[in-house]
């Protein structure tokens, strides 16, 4: 089942076109990596998809993006889009409140009163919970920075998603707390469909059951990671992903 | 001379000019405390002026300085807030916000006795409240708009923009971040902002001249549209209108006006220490 479908999107920054002519299919319950130097668009698109990019003075984007067949930029209130396809931001960004009410905070936004049970289903989903259940109410500061993505992508599950977009979440984490994270999202699969924008590629390869490969704003090649990494149908793949460029 | 000699000199310089910067607000405060240190006691403060203001005490015109300033705090402090919370969270980068911002700095650049005259003409006058409190205070509140809302501003901007990024990427509208995340990251910025320009408008003598302050009132005022003797003007009427009035009154007046102000600032600066060690960002 096709859970986003991208149509001959373009995305602006003023006079630049950050993400040129895209086309592509996300199915349910995928990970999709996007992978490609810097400057290449991924990040654009995925902040696209819950038009958090609108934040950004300047930005226009044409094109359609259907989110189960319903068009993301018209026919979905954003702030109700944003609730249904969640973010993980590249550093940990947790808010200055306790791990708790960190959690608690979007349920809270929609109108939830009783959140303990949601807190503690994120937390166990985000593979956190053990690691802070006794301290639940000390500030989210305190953790460390593997343990504060993890609350972040509890954050972004209390909310109830179906879509979770992750904007490079490792970038600033050591090995063990990346492997934690990408064994957290093996787990979410069941009930999520993923998206993993992705500096590295070996990440790519590890943890996406399908992988773009983007470059300058174009979508270049896209497939089954074991074939991308395997067989690239373009040069320009095959070069970037063997360290070649980039 | 080598390098080392000439910074000893620049060092000694630059403490030395600073010096005799500060030497002003030092002396004034010496001389203040010395000679109105001896007029403070309890019926100089709490009791009504006698005499035509020679003898008895200022118990009115403090009364009247703290009306007046919790009247302008009233007004101002919530205008203030709100104005700086759209400037900051909702105006769009276009023509109308640049000529708001312009309008703002040039309101805090305004002569405080043309805001007296403004204050008259506005409220004394044609909104027919008379010389009277509420007058006062809404003459006082426009004038310490400006600081009030630059200040506010800077401290809603020192809130991170990831911040507020995270709040709406979970949903949340632009009020629901605004009241949820950035202002409660911003309260202590705001807080000393307004006191320190609460504390300006305080001692303030222009803007009041017309608008509120009574020459010789020696009683409470009674509702907002009462007349209220006012320190500022009090110390200005004891040192230029009324002869023979005793010096040890006059500098009295001053240290307790001063001292209003001192106070304010003092719990602004240690407010703002407090809050700041219980920020975690």
């Amino acid at each position: 089942m096709v859970k986003i479908e991208v149509k001959a999107l373009n995305i602006w920054y003023d006079k630049h076109l950050a993400v040129k002519n895209l086309n592509l299919e996300i199915e349910a319950n995928e990970i999709l990596g996007i992978i490609g130097p810097s400057n290449s668009g991924k990040t654009s698109f995925l902040k696209t998809l819950n038009r958090l990019n609108e934040l950004y003075p300047g930005t226009r984007t044409t094109g359609e993006v259907l989110l189960d067949q319903d068009n993301i930029f018209t026919a979905i209130d954003k702030h109700l889009l944003r609730k249904r396809v969640g973010i993980v931001f590249a550093l940990p960004l947790p808010l200055p409140l306790s791990i708790f009410d960190n959690v608690a905070y979007g349920p809270r936004l929609h109108g939830v009163r009783k959140v303990d049970e949601i807190v503690e289903k994120a937390l166990r989903a985000a593979a956190i919970w053990d690691e802070v259940k006794d301290r639940l109410h000390t500030n989210a500061f305190k953790l460390s920075g593997g343990q504060q993505q993890r609350l972040c992508i509890a954050r972004t599950l209390a909310v109830e998603p179906e879509v979770i977009l992750y904007d490079e979440p490792c970038s600033g984490l050591d090995p063990i707390s990346t492997l934690k994270i990408e064994e957290a999202m093996q787990e979410l699969k069941n009930n999520y469909t993923q998206i993993l924008v992705t500096n590295n590629v070996k990440q790519a390869a590890r943890a996406s059951d399908r992988t773009a490969f983007f470059l300058m704003g174009e979508l270049i090649e896209i497939g089954p990671t074991g074939e991308l990494f395997t067989v690239p149908r373009d040069k320009r793949t095959e070069d970037y992903i063997t360290g070649r460029f980039g | 001379m080598d390098a080392r000699q000439k910074e000893k000199i620049a060092a000694l310089a630059l403490l030395l000019i600073t010096l005799f910067v500060v030497t002003p607000v030092v002396l004034i405060f010496i001389l203040v405390l010395v000679r109105g240190l001896p007029a403070l006691t309890p019926e100089f403060l709490l009791a009504m002026p006698r005499d035509g203001m020679r003898a008895g005490g200022i118990w009115p015109a403090i009364v009247g300085t703290i009306y007046l300033t919790l009247g302008t705090a009233l007004f101002s402090i919530p205008l203030g807030i709100l104005a700086a919370i759209y400037l900051n969270e909702y105006a769009q980068r276009n023509w109308l916000t640049r000529v708001i911002e312009l309008a703002i700095i040039n309101l805090a650049g305004v002569p405080s006795i043309v805001y007296g005259l403004f204050g008259l003409g506005l409220f004394v006058t044609f909104l027919n409240m008379g010389a009277s409190i509420l007058a006062g205070s809404l003459t006082l509140a426009i004038m310490t708009l400006p600081v009030i809302i630059t200040a506010t501003r800077e401290a809603l901007g020192a809130v991170p923009r990831s911040f507020r990024e995270v709040s709406f990427s979970l949903g949340a509208s632009r009020w629901q971040t605004v009241r949820h995340v950035v202002l409660p990251n911003s309260i202590p910025g705001i807080i000393t902002g307004a006191i320190l320009g609460l504390s300006r408008a305080a001692g303030e003598t222009a803007p009041i001249l017309f608008t509120v302050a009574a020459f010789y009132l020696p009683r409470l005022p009674k509702s907002v549209y009462d007349q209220a003797m006012v320190l500022p003007y009090h110390i200005y009427v004891l040192s230029t209108q009324v002869p023979n009035v005793s010096v040890k009154i006059q500098y009295g007046t001053v240290l307790v006006l001063v001292g209003m102000v001192f106070i304010m600032n003092i719990l602004a600066s240690w407010l703002r220490a407090r809050l700041r060690k219980r920020k975690t960002w």
